[in-house]
């Protein structure tokens, strides 16, 4: 009789019955096949739909250029915010897309900490996704001075006074937290790329992609001496990036939370903030990967195991975020500070904007609860459409706390009413289009999906695996 | 045709494919144990326990990174106090210009000290494996385009003290390795 506690010995951990997990890779393809479908996508031509997304995507990001120069040759007066709203759109829209870029980070960052293997399907479009929104929105802190050629002022030089920056302040501490952030992300996004430039630049044909893979690759063979400095820096920049990550959103919470204005001056900021981010920069994943998985054929690659991973995390975070809302509610209730109460008041009774609260209350809230049916993370539908109510309510959330804060300040003689002009506007569509255009040549010109981590987390390659032999037949079976 | 004679002769390594991870994993411990220097394994992905199996210890780039770390600390607390303290002391929103300053100094310094360190990951990490290099004989390689692609290679560089022609392809065949290519310079 065999002795229960060794009659499994030969079978991995991950196989072990009872334990079974999905595979992160479907249909036991080959390490070759991965190379091939992704790099396919660079190499080949691009599918016709993806000419329909980027004709407009440019044409809109040229009205971004357009809005810009008449920004800077007018003054920063043509967008609408004015006295008691001084700060309109420009600064909802630059916490929209820094809250996005947030998910990148976070998967390729925490979830390497945390060893969860299925973020290696997803993790290269999200840094790029990463990387994209914080230029979309740093065009905001840097045109918003109005005066664009003084924008070193926000550099720490002294000015021809010979004063200094005022490191106090945290719209000081906001160039630090996103200016380090964007140079870090580039940095992990770029390291991460290395091994798959070599592959793109082994495989190229033509003489101009293989001496500009091979020039960004910087030669690298993927010997194991490099490896394992590599594997380290890798590490160092994951650990490092976790509490950037944390920090940038918190930064960016400081500069409302120092301030004295009810409704901004409350210590839920930071976290508050920072769950909004991830979930809405998850939600802006997800609305990026459906279609690309699909268009690409990329299925086994990025399975419902990743898709249903990602929905618990928004149905997660969005759950964090619904909790601030109604711990602000409760606490202005209950703290006894009338200004905070009456700020709350009229943010969900009687202000000007209450249709605002509660268009982001039931995207943010109340939509993503259809992820704890399972049938719901796994109809690409519903998970898309949820996706989108997330995306559009994380903007409305910005919305509602800079505007309607502003609109109603202390003293009734200083309300006043905002709204967007069309400046803004086109600006706000511009940045999309910049967003959809930059991505559209990622996905033309890189591996969407990070090549060598995909192939490090098949069951083969694990040399200690004691069922490889079998695994490989399979898998060599499986491409045949 | 006296230098295309000379180029075939000078030897740069044997190249040699293996199967699979496990079979290059333990002819990895092989070649370590028979004592060879200049040698490498080239894979797609950094296999799990290579290291140990090919006698390399734990990679060192993090003291770099500490270096760097400590420099972004101090060069942010630097710029502050001497900037707001000692330089121009301006005092806004009622905070002190002192040494009590420092919870209002906390997220620059935590960003610079973030950012250095960020920096000596990629410079040190590039410094250390000696990228960028343009080229290298390892590119002459019909088998190396496979190593980023499914293939599993083992390199024993000529200069290796223990390298001898014969014996050194036998080695490899008797230790697993199926396809060897012998890479000139």
């Amino acid at each position: 009789m065999a002795d229960p506690t060794t009659a499994n010995q030969n079978v991995h951990p991950s196989e072990a019955e009872g334990v079974a997990r999905e595979p992160l890779v479907l249909n036991n393809r080959s390490m070759g096949w991965i190379t091939d479908r992704i790099c396919g996508i660079v190499e080949n031509r691009q599918p016709f739909i993806w000419w329909v997304l980027f004709v407009p995507a440019v044409a809109l990001f040229s009205c971004l250029a357009f809005t810009l120069v008449y920004l800077v040759s007018t003054g920063v007066g043509v967008w609408g915010n004015n006295q008691p709203v001084a700060w309109g759109w420009a600064i909802v829209n630059f916490v929209f897309w820094i809250g996005i870029g947030h998910a990148g980070t976070l998967i390729s960052a925490i979830l390497f900490l945390t060893r969860q293997k299925w973020r290696t399907s997803v993790n290269r479009a999200s840094e790029a996704m990463t990387l994209i929104a914080v230029m979309c929105a740093g065009i905001y802190p840097g045109f918003h001075v109005g005066r664009f050629w003084m924008v070193w002022f926000l550099a720490p030089v002294p000015n021809a006074n010979a004063i200094w920056q005022n490191f106090k302040s945290p719209l000081l501490w906001d160039v630090f937290a996103v200016s380090t952030y964007f140079t870090i992300s580039v940095i992990f996004w770029y390291i991460g790329l290395i091994p798959d430039l070599a592959t793109l630049r082994d495989r190229a044909k033509k003489k101009l992609p293989k001496f500009l893979y091979g020039f960004f690759a910087l030669g690298w063979r993927g010997g194991n001496r490099h490896w394992r400095h590599y594997e380290m820096g890798y590490l160092l920049l994951a650990a490092l990036s976790t509490p950037l990550v944390l920090s940038v959103h918190s930064v960016v919470s400081f500069d409302f939370a120092t301030s004295v204005v009810p409704g901004w001056h409350t210590t839920i900021f930071p976290p508050y903030f920072v769950a909004g981010a991830i979930f809405g920069g998850f939600a802006m994943v997800l609305t990026l990967m459906l279609p690309i998985r699909k268009l690409y054929g990329l299925e086994d690659l990025i399975t419902h195991k990743h898709v249903d991973n990602m929905a618990k995390i928004i149905l997660l975070t969005g759950t964090i975020v619904g909790y601030a809302y109604i711990m602000e509610l409760f606490i202005s209730y209950y703290g006894a500070n009338k200004f905070e109460a009456d700020a709350f008041h009229l943010r969900i009774l009687s202000g000007p904007y209450t249709w605002a609260y509660y268009c982001m209350f039931f995207c943010n809230v109340i939509a993503p609860q259809v992820f704890w049916w399972k049938w719901c993370r796994h109809n690409l539908w519903v998970v898309f459409i949820i996706s989108n109510f997330v995306n559009f309510g994380m903007w409305f959330e910005r919305f509602v706390i800079i505007p309607t804060t502003l609109a109603r300040d202390f003293l009734p003689g200083q309300w006043g009413y905002y709204e967007p002009s069309w400046v803004e506007k086109l600006m706000f569509a511009g940045t999309f289009g910049m967003f959809f255009m930059l991505f559209l040549l990622f996905i033309r010109f890189l591996p969407v999906i990070a090549v060598s981590e995909v192939k490090g987390v098949l069951p083969e390659a694990d040399p200690h695996h004691p069922d490889w032999k079998r695994l490989r037949e399979k898998r060599r079976q499986g491409t045949a | 045709m006296s230098d295309s004679t000379a180029k075939a002769t000078s030897l740069f390594a044997y190249v040699a494919e293996f199967d699979n991870a496990t079979d290059l994993y333990h002819a990895a411990e092989k070649v370590r144990d028979a004592g060879f220097r200049r040698w490498d394994v080239h894979t797609p992905y950094p296999v799990h326990g290579m290291d140990a199996a090919m006698g390399l210890g734990k990679s060192w780039l993090s003291a770099v990174v500490l270096v760097g770390g400590t420099t972004g600390f101090l060069f942010a607390l630097f710029l502050q106090f001497f900037t707001q303290v000692s330089l121009y002391p301006t005092v806004v929103q009622n905070k002190p210009t002192n040494l009590f300053t420092v919870p209002a100094f906390f997220p620059v310094t935590f960003e610079l000290t973030i950012l250095f360190s960020g920096f000596s990951i990629l410079f040190g990490l590039l410094i250390w494996i000696m990228l960028p290099r343009w080229n290298h004989p390892l590119f002459n390689s019909s088998l190396f385009p496979k190593s980023t692609d499914d293939g599993f290679l083992m390199v024993i560089e000529s200069r290796d003290p223990k390298f001898k022609k014969d014996k050194t392809r036998d080695f490899l065949t008797e230790i697993g390795a199926g396809e060897i290519e012998e890479v000139s310079h």
